[in-house]
């Protein structure tokens, strides 16, 4: 189980330019997270996926999170 | 990962030009993201090969590390990484999944 906070500070910490919304879908451990962030600019898609999963690392493999959607928007 | 695992995942990726690592099967799929994958490449009518990482441990954990992706379902079109279930959905929406797929498969 983690709290929207916990996952709104991890994201921030990776990515210090971004502006993280976190909603949940069913239950705790269901999560629909949005990031907007100025590093995301000239990354594909996959690679902005990558940025948010690495500062979730933790919680995905111990399934703290159990399912993640995620929608990333660069800034430019 | 150890190295029969590796070269498992990649004869899987390359010897099939438009690969899903999913929950459960195409007519079975065990997680609503893996549906979701399968809801989408159907829908294009493209062909396309799965495997059920919930048959096999190792492949479950060694595609995450593969493609340095937490998460399952992972596509693979032509060897590449695409993305998973959030990126197929985008590429579907915005039209640019089926002309990706389109072209790379024809080439």
């Amino acid at each position: 189980m983690i709290s929207k906070a916990d996952v709104i500070n991890l994201i921030t910490e990776k990515l210090p330019n971004s502006q993280v919304f976190v909603e949940n879908i069913k239950g705790n451990d269901h999560l629909q997270v949005t990031v907007i962030a100025t590093e995301f600019n000239g990354l594909s898609l996959v690679k902005q996926h990558q940025l948010v999963y690495s500062a979730l690392k933790e919680e995905l493999a111990s399934e703290a999170i159990h399912a993640l959607a995620l929608k990333t928007v660069p800034t430019n | 990962m150890n190295n029969l695992t590796k070269e498992k995942i990649q004869k899987l990726i390359e010897s099939n030009p438009l690969m899903v690592f999913m929950k459960g099967t195409k007519l079975m799929p065990q997680c609503g993201f893996s549906n979701n994958v399968v809801q989408i490449l159907n829908s294009l009518g493209v062909e396309f090969s799965t495997f059920d990482v919930l048959s096999d441990f190792e492949i479950r954990e060694g595609i995450k590390e593969y493609s340095d992706w937490p998460t399952i379902p992972q596509v693979y079109l032509k060897g590449e990484f695409l993305g998973g279930s959030d990126i197929l959905i985008e590429m579907y929406n915005s039209g640019t999944l089926k002309e990706k797929i389109e072209i790379e498969l024809a080439s």
